[in-house]
């Protein structure tokens, strides 16, 4: 079954789903539809994060909402973290501090832990140990053992002070 | 598709495709539908109804909305009223998890490990569903009939559940394989009513149902000095968590056997009871 076409507003541009699918998820559409590949399809069923976008600015798995009843929503997805809008081009903090820490190894994790610890940072600058736990307790790592990650929200809390400073 | 901005215009869609499919954080809903398991006709979304959203208190009824989030519940006035209720809120699976799952889509799945119903068994919880014929309320027991299965009708929608606030101390505790992200191998809520002299006692992933640890209440509830306030003796502890491991109606599966699961509600119960009296009291000479 086909939808009506509906409204999305996708890292502030507005922009128009017209073949929609009924069942289709929000992940499926920002990767097949829009063209934003950014975020990650692993598990499909909630667990593993790597789908991870804000939606009307909380941090959600994207392939848990049903795309055609996000309608009219903001969605903010890893490409919109930049300036550069997804082009190679000047990096975010978080981004920096995950290569800087070395916190990437084959990357699928990176998108969607990136939109945690922005989502977490903008609530609280300057986080213990306990609460960046929890706020990436959604995101999964098979690689890193999460160590350098770890290092990676420190670097980016200070990155992120520094520049409010 | 219909997105819902008012309770009557959720209520006048699924009157008009009464098997509408209700969409509320999608939670359940979407991992059957990603899978093939669920197939989307027409959808009526609830996430967008106010009335649906946020609580109120009259006198000692808190009357919570279906589309109440597991964030929405970590506001401290909440957890307050309902200690229990903000702990489990807190258990469940992670901040993407919590920020759109609801405690009305936990009641309507009805899975033996939704961690809202032990809760709302041990509170005697009322289930307020409305459809365009008109309301009722089903006690959660009437409500949760048995493994996923609830006593919705076609069309009808779960608007609120209604508790007690009780004045008294509340426990929640769940076992799983780890500490985020995980589906309860057995839980435990404990509620104490002072006024009413009881303490009662919801079981979870240990029968099709939530299940009352009716025997263990009666039994600790005669033992406690409600007037002098002395706590529950290290002899009362063990019998209170024997009686509640026996209550257990468990099975084995891939989460884990049925005496694992017996043990640890018995384990569960006497942590939950020396927790909320703070101590353990001396044995009568
Ligand atoms: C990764 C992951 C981890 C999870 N962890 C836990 C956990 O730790 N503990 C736990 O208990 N659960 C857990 N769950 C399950 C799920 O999050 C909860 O059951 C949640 O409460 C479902 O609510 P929802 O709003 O997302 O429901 P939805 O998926 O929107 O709906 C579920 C069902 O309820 C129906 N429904 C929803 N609202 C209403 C209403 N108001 N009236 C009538 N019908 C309605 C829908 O039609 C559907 O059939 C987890 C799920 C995932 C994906
Ligand atoms: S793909 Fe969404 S959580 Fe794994
Ligand atoms: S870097 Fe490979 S999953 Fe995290």
């Amino acid at each position: 079954m086909r939808t009506d076409p509906y409204r999305l507003t996708v890292n502030g541009r507005p922009v128009e789903v017209i073949d929609g699918h009924a069942g289709e998820s929000l992940l499926f559409v920002l990767r097949e539809r829009l063209g934003l590949p950014g975020s990650k399809n692993a598990c499909e069923e909630g667990e593993c994060g790597s789908c991870s976008v804000l939606l009307d600015g909380d941090l959600v798995c994207s392939c848990l909402v049903l795309a055609a009843a996000a309608a009219d929503r903001d969605v903010a997805t890893v490409e919109g973290l930049s300036d550069a809008g997804g082009e190679v081009g000047p990096l975010a903090y978080v981004q920096r501090a995950f290569v800087e820490a070395g916190a990437v190894q084959c990357g699928f994790c990176t998108p969607g832990l990136l939109m945690a610890v922005d989502a977490l940072l903008c609530e609280e600058p300057d986080p213990d140990d306990l609460t960046v736990r929890e706020a990436i307790s959604g995101n999964l790592c098979r690689c890193t053992g999460y160590g350098r990650i770890l290092e990676a929200v420190d670097r980016a809390a200070a990155m992120r002070r520094e520049a409010c400073s | 598709m219909t997105i819902a901005l008012t309770l009557d215009d959720a209520c006048a869609a699924l009157a008009a495709d009464p098997t509408a499919t209700v969409l509320a954080g999608g939670t359940d809903l979407m991992v059957q539908v990603n899978r093939g398991d669920h197939s989307i006709g027409n959808v009526v979304a609830i996430d967008r109804v106010p009335e649906l959203r946020g609580w109120t208190r009259e006198g000692d009824v808190l009357r919570i909305g279906a589309g109440m989030t597991y964030a929405d519940m970590a506001d401290p006035g909440f957890g307050a009223l309902a200690p229990a209720l903000g702990q489990a809120a807190r258990t469940v699976g992670s901040p993407q998890i919590r920020a759109t799952g609801t405690i009305g889509g936990n009641l309507a799945t009805a899975s033996p490990a939704g961690d809202m119903l032990p809760v709302l068994v041990a509170l005697d919880a009322v289930v307020e569903l409305r459809s365009s014929d008109g309301e009722r309320h089903l006690p959660l027991d009437e409500f949760v009939v048995g493994v996923k299965a609830n006593a919705l009708s076609a069309g009808e929608l779960i608007v609120a559940v209604r508790v007690p606030v009780l004045h008294g101390p509340q426990e929640f505790m769940k076992v799983g394989p780890r500490n985020a992200m995980v589906i309860s191998v057995a839980s435990l809520a404990l509620v104490v009513d002072p006024f009413g002299r009881t303490v009662r006692v919801g079981l979870g992933s240990v029968a099709p149902v939530p299940l009352r640890a009716t025997e263990a209440e009666v039994m600790i509830g005669g033992r406690i000095d409600w007037e002098g306030g002395r706590p529950p003796t290290a002899g009362d502890v063990d019998r209170f968590g024997q009686l509640v491991a026996d209550a257990a109606r468990p099975i084995d599966d891939h989460r884990g056997t049925a005496a694992y699961r017996r043990h640890v509600v018995g384990v569960m119960a006497r942590r939950a009871l020396v927790r909320a009296f703070g101590m353990v009291g001396e044995e009568a000479a």
